[in-house]
């Protein structure tokens, strides 16, 4: 078991964003967090990366027992985050070089020239696009160095937070695939957010359906596929999700 | 019938100091009372087609057209106060962040009442009354005590319907929505989409629906235009969705995963240097 969480409770000033929510990831899975606005999706993921205040509960990564926000240096590099807009997590006065160089001197790992190369021609990006600024670059690419940064460390796990949403849907594909291909290559295990449940669905093989700071249910993606759901709002995702008509409206 | 909008090569046009930038590049389209969609990923154009039909084109922006016509008035001659005395009477906009589009220092019952006052001679008690009239219309269920909360008060699908509240309270005849629904979670999506569905049907309103998300706007409209580069590459009937035959569309239709669909990889857009020609 790669990530094992036990009823983890989040709490930010007295609102409680998570409530007690317990999930298993296996090595090498790819694990979907589906659902709406402020039902804790992100900060089920940001808790992993020791980025939110962790009220109760336990998280275990690798067999490695997590506290408070606190992270071990080995963690630190097995674990990769991958935001959603690209446009904010890159830094705009640093050039491609510089924030892929950064991780590098971060974990003392030589060899930068080589490896930067290598993470460029991995996420598709030649080494043309090695010099250039964040705003040089489209959207698309952008996110395609998010995901070199990610990869340069040589991590085993991607905490992926939306990381298509903010793309057209041409973009998106060709993301998606780069994300699928990158995992099958490395063995890499994958926490995918997203409120896309046809992106979920297509990149994981088991996902659970969060709202209000709950997993309201979890199923694997061929269940989904298959309407074999078990609670409303899963289905009410789903309607949704299916575009509009008139018989979907309530009222 | 005469058609409500007549949009004849509409090209708009940014002058920057490496050169011009096309925007929209000479396209043409009529609309009836109908619902037609403009589908098109970032940079196509089709916002800024919405933004020039409103008169809204920022500085430097040129907007230039064989013609440009409303309901019998020129939008190209039209000048400032033509403008004000349409916009928010006889033609409204929706844009995509409630946060943004709405005022964050006026309640949203004065932001109604403002253009209620603003275009029609109503007494501050009728302007209050249709106010919350259209509050109750767009399925707000306590519209007196939402009548007098600021917008950061209000969640986003709220927010986006009291935006259409707004919009729609002097009864124009047509209505831009520019990515109405896009800031919104998915199940909030469909129900201000059901309202907004209704509102058009039961006024007869032309609308024209702007979003990137082809398939949401063919279960919406009637007619879709897809648009690339600032050209109109396709014009479809929704219903012969199935039946796109340009490449762009055909890929837009094709690159988004969909639920019990196993495509790996998925398949992905090659863009053809011809399309933008």
């Amino acid at each position: 078991m790669t990530i094992h969480i036990e009823n983890l409770s989040v709490t930010f000033d007295g609102f409680r964003a998570l409530k007690s929510v317990s999930i298993a990831v296996d090595k090498g899975e790819s694990f979907g967090l589906v659902g709406e606005s402020g039902s804790g999706k992100s900060t089920l993921l940001r808790a992993i990366a020791g980025l939110a205040p962790v009220s109760g509960g336990t998280i275990e990564v690798n067999g490695e027992a997590l506290s408070g926000t606190r992270r071990s240096r080995a963690f630190r590099r097995a674990v990769q985050m991958v935001f959603q807009d690209p446009y904010a997590s890159l830094h705009p006065r640093q050039t491609v070089d510089r924030q892929l160089l950064e991780p590098l001197a971060i974990h003392g790992i030589g060899d930068g020239e080589r490896r930067i190369l290598k993470a460029l021609d991995e996420v598709g990006l030649g080494s043309s696009f090695r010099f250039r600024y964040p705003h040089q670059l489209s959207g698309g690419q952008r996110q395609r160095v998010a995901i070199a940064r990610a990869l340069i460390v040589e991590p085993e796990i991607l905490l992926l937070d939306e990381p298509t949403s903010a793309l057209d849907a041409s973009v998106q594909a060709e993301v998606l695939n780069l994300l699928e291909e990158v995992r099958s290559r490395h063995g890499l295990t994958y926490i995918m957010v997203s409120h896309d449940l046809g992106v979920v669905t297509h990149m994981c093989s088991r996902l659970a359906v969060m709202r209000n700071g709950e997993v309201v249910e979890m199923l694997s993606a061929a269940d989904l596929a298959g309407s074999r759901v078990v609670s409303d709002y899963t289905r009410r995702l789903m309607v949704a999700s299916k575009g509009f008509s008139r018989e979907a409206v309530p009222g | 019938m005469k058609p409500l909008l007549t949009v004849n090569k509409l090209s708009v046009t940014y002058p920057t100091r490496t050169g011009v930038i096309e925007a929209v590049r000479g396209i043409s389209f009529e609309l009836g009372r109908e619902r037609l969609g403009i589908v098109g990923e970032s940079g196509s154009g089709k916002s800024q087609t919405g933004r020039a039909i409103m008169g809204l084109t920022p500085p430097p922006g040129i907007v230039r057209a064989d013609a440009l016509s409303f309901s019998g008035v020129d939008l190209l001659k039209a000048g400032p106060a033509t403008w004000r005395d349409m916009r928010g009477s006889r033609m409204a906009m929706i844009l995509q962040d409630p946060k943004f589009s709405l005022n964050p220092v006026m309640t949203i019952g004065r932001q109604i009442t403002e253009t209620l006052r603003h275009h029609e001679n109503v007494s501050k008690r009728e302007a209050r009354r249709r106010a919350l009239e259209m509050l109750e219309a767009v399925q707000i269920t306590d519209p007196e005590r939402v009548f007098d909360l600021y917008p950061y008060e209000v969640s986003g699908g709220m927010g986006q319907r009291a935006m259409i509240a707004m919009m729609l309270v002097c009864g124009p005849e047509l209505l831009i929505a520019d990515e109405p629904t896009s800031a919104l979670d998915v199940t909030v999506q469909l129900e201000v989409l059901g309202i907004l569905d209704r509102l058009v049907r039961d006024n007869g309103m032309g609308l024209i629906f702007i979003s990137h998300d082809l398939r949401l706007v063919s279960s919406f409209c009637d007619r879709v235009l897809v648009m690339y580069a600032g050209r109109i590459v396709e014009e479809l009937a929704t219903a012969d969705l199935s039946k796109a035959t340009h490449p762009y569309t055909r890929g837009l239709l094709d690159c988004t995963p969909k639920i019990g669909e196993s495509r790996h990889p998925l398949p992905v857009l090659e863009r053809q240097k011809e399309w933008a020609a």
